[in-house]
């Protein structure tokens, strides 16, 4: 049987959750391996979720939130674009590809944008092959960073 | 695990929508071994009244203290399961949905897999639930009273609404008067009504009501608490003439001898030290200019002071803060104009008789400094004009956006320069945007006029050449339907100038914790569906301070504005969202890390405790705070740390 990768998806509640449900509703398909979690605000992310769902099995992680200068929250997601700045490097460092960490404004009407994301992400993370934890275990046994 | 914990899961097969895609039934008995679940079910419509009762049957009968709906997306039918749980007892937050149908279902086709995926996110709700605890939807009291921020039409009309239905508004203007940029104009469009004919009733109006407070040369100086109590602190500055005393009569500003350029005129006509804007003002009491009166400047003259036989000058008087308690807030404080100064090439203040659109409404203005009268500077009557569109809008050097009333004042223009002079008339538009009640119509009538519509961009004007008393101006520009440059000589030149965010909208916008859009206006709660509200609760934008708009479109916000102030003064209490952040004092270690994220300023410190606390009203659960705080203490409710950490570990187990 072909590798089929564990996806998880931070959508915030305002437009990337809503242009995933906009995927749905316009019946638009995308690979089964993305289950999405829905945050308030993607800038309600804390890194820790990233790391806990390598920890626990995942293979990849995509992040999505409102197009720039249109978070709910007036600027949450300038917040998020520099966390994954950050974020990226630690997971780099962790031993984990960068590839396998995605982030992707998807707005409320982008139902398209969403799945792109999640079939690019998915096809990636298959070309990288399961995620084997490394160093996580190790050092990321704390729940927060 | 809890043992108190009795979970209850429901997976609904939306008629065929799930069903024929994800293996409901398989769903429903995998989750059946899942700890803590006492009972699962699979239905064929979970959302009718007989699914619904299902679920109460449940929860009366099992003792079922959580839920979970494989459903449909939460943005379509939590609230409608939240109402189940509260019917039957339960706190509506113990529940969770798993988004079986949009995100599973729908975007994949029938197999293994989609059921897969569909018991994974059915595994993460059922953990996630297990730590869900009740949570207490707040309210806070609404004080009936309204403050609105400007006295152009669009406060005169909400201040009014408001007034109308004996609620008490505070309405503060910064000019002397009220009546905004509609004072000043001299015809409205499309109907050519008189603007002040219209206006100078409301005013009245507005004068006479007892529920209105009017504050005019006035400003915010000040706003803090929330939706339902904020505290305003007002300026009221000095006017130097007592308002009790005053009987409006005039004979100071008769006799003042100094005189200065009138705002009212667009700098056009004159004023004196001592003024009151135009002759129509409310309130009908003038005001002594600290900057221009003679006294101020050198300590001689009082020339007002004698003649005053009310003895209302008074030059003791000194500015005076006012503090003021008030539900809601209403900004309408309109627009500058954009100054055509910097596009050289036009010659605006260089070249005479090239004048602005709103120089031209005072000199069409029978009030205005020439009576009514088309005049070029010389005295003599134009023989021609050209109507330049959108200086200053739709330019990306100046303002990218459309203002919306141009072309409508310009084909005003055009009728009345015919009417005043009988001379010709020459337009340069780039569109014409005539969209609006009897716009296009009126449109036509001025074609019929015999207008010269030359659809191009003006490349320059400059100063023509004759042996007249006076140089005509010789407009270059492109015509772009002929696809050749052509030259224009005519008398007069308007220049129809973009409508600009007030310079001070900055400003205010940190008074009121408002955002703004690219183009510098307020930015309003949602584009479409609440172009009147504003992030922050309780606060709505009305006019163009929102975006640039007509008079009818100004007048539906505003009214539409009022109805939801009144709306939340007649309810007496305000439900605020029950998903807000909260801080474990004892975890805090008082880093202030999240004092400057928090995008409500929601977060304050508190000294004594030396910890950070978060204000339950203003704060609108985004969270931000909570990815932040290196130490974890600060949690969002219903999107806690634990819960989102429980959904990954279900998903994935
Ligand atoms: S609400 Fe979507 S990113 Fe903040």
């Amino acid at each position: 049987m072909s590798f089929e990768p564990k996806i998880i998806a931070f959508l915030c509640n305002w437009c990337s959750y809503a242009g995933a449900d906009l995927a749905g509703v316009s019946r638009s398909k995308c690979s089964p391996n993305v289950m999405s979690i829905r945050l308030m605000c993607s800038g309600g992310l804390e890194p820790a979720f990233v790391l806990k769902a390598f920890k626990e099995g995942a293979d990849g992680v995509l992040v999505c939130g409102c197009n720039l200068g249109d978070c709910h929250y007036v600027d949450g997601n300038y917040k998020t674009l520099m966390r994954m700045t950050l974020l990226k490097k630690l997971v780099k460092q962790l031993g984990i590809e960068e590839e396998r960490v995605r982030l992707q404004w998807v707005c409320a009407s982008c139902a398209e944008d969403f799945v792109q994301a999640v079939n690019t992400i998915t096809n990636d993370v298959k070309a990288l092959g399961p995620y084997t934890q490394i160093k996580i275990e190790a050092e990321a046994e704390t729940s927060r960073i | 695990m809890d043992d108190d914990i009795k979970i209850g899961v429901y997976v609904c097969h939306c008629g065929h929508n799930i069903a024929d895609v994800i293996d409901v039934e398989d769903v429903a008995q995998r989750a059946r071994k899942s700890g803590n679940v006492s009972v699962s079910r699979d239905y064929v419509y979970m959302c009718s009244s007989k699914g619904q009762n299902l679920i109460k049957q449940d929860i009366m009968q099992l003792g079922i203290n959580r839920v979970v709906v494989a459903a449909c997306s939460p943005r379509l039918y939590e609230q409608t399961f939240q109402n189940v749980l509260r019917e039957s007892g339960l706190n509506p937050y113990l529940l969770q949905i798993a988004n079986v149908r949009e995100q599973c279902a729908w975007v994949h086709e029938a197999g293994l897999q989609a059921t897969e995926k569909a018991n994974r996110l059915v595994h993460g709700a059922i953990r996630r639930v297990s730590h869900h605890s009740p949570v207490e939807e707040q309210s806070v009291p609404v004080f009936p009273a309204t403050l609105v921020i400007g006295g152009g039409i669009a406060g005169i009309q909400a201040a009014l609404e408001i007034a109308n239905s004996r609620h008490v508004v505070y309405l503060v203007e910064r000019e002397p008067s009220i009546g905004g940029h509609m004072a000043q104009f001299d015809k409205t469009f499309p109907t050519l009504d008189c603007s002040a004919c219209i206006l100078t009733p409301k005013m009245n109006e507005v004068s006479r009501n007892p529920y209105i407070r009017l504050m005019t040369y006035s400003e915010v100086t000040d706003v803090s608490g929330y939706v339902g109590n904020f505290a305003v602190k007002v300026k009221r500055k000095a006017r130097y003439i007592d308002e009790d005393k005053c009987v409006g009569c005039g004979i100071c500003q008769e006799k003042c001898p100094w005189s200065t350029a009138s705002e009212f005129d667009a700098g056009l006509g004159m004023r004196k030290a001592v003024y009151t804007p135009f002759p129509q003002a409310i309130p009908n009491i003038p005001v002594i200019d600290r900057e221009r009166c003679v006294y101020f400047l050198k300590g001689k003259c009082r020339a007002c002071e004698k003649v005053c036989e009310a003895q209302a000058i008074n030059f003791e008087q000194e500015d005076m803060y006012i503090d003021l308690q008030v539900g809601s807030i209403i900004v309408a404080t309109g627009f500058d104009v954009f100054d055509p100064t910097p596009i050289v090439q036009y010659g605006y203040g260089r070249l005479p008789n090239v004048f602005t659109s709103l120089e031209f409404e005072r000199l069409c203005s029978p009030s205005g400094p020439t009576g009514g009268q088309l005049k070029l500077v010389s005295g003599r009557t134009p023989e021609s004009v050209a109507i330049i569109h959108c200086v200053g809008s739709r330019d990306k050097n100046y303002n990218a956006y459309c203002s919306r009333v141009c072309c409508m004042h310009s084909l005003k223009y055009s009728h009345l320069f015919k009417e005043k002079t009988g001379g010709e008339v020459y337009q340069l538009y780039i569109d014409m945007r005539c969209a609006g009640k009897a716009y296009e119509e009126f449109y036509e009538r001025v074609q019929g006029e015999h207008v010269h519509f030359i659809r191009g961009k003006l490349a320059s004007i400059a100063a023509g050449v004759t042996d007249a008393e006076e140089d005509n101006l010789i407009l270059t520009c492109e015509d772009t339907l002929l696809g050749n440059l052509i030259n224009i000589s005519v008398d007069m030149v308007v220049l129809c100038v973009a409508l600009e965010p007030r310079h001070d909208t900055e400003q205010l916008s940190h008074i009121l914790r408002l955002g703004r859009s690219h183009d510098g206006f307020f930015l309003e709660r949602h584009p479409k569906l609440d172009p009147v509200a504003t992030m922050s609760e309780g606060i709505f934008v009305v006019g163009c301070c929102q975006g640039p708009k007509d008079i009818p479109d100004t007048v539906a916000q505003a009214s539409a504005a009022s109805a939801r102030a009144l709306a939340m003064i007649s309810k007496g209490k305000m439900e605020m969202g029950a998903i807000t952040a909260s801080v474990d004092e004892v975890v805090c270690s008082g880093c202030k890390v999240c004092n400057a994220l928090c995008p409500y300023s929601a977060i304050f410190f508190d000294e004594i405790s030396n910890v950070s606390r978060v204000n339950q009203v203003l704060c609108k659960g985004c969270n931000v705070c909570g990815a932040a705080c290196p130490s974890g203490a600060i949690s969002t409710r219903n999107f806690s740390t634990i819960q989102i950490l429980a959904e990954i570990e279900g998903v994935l187990a």
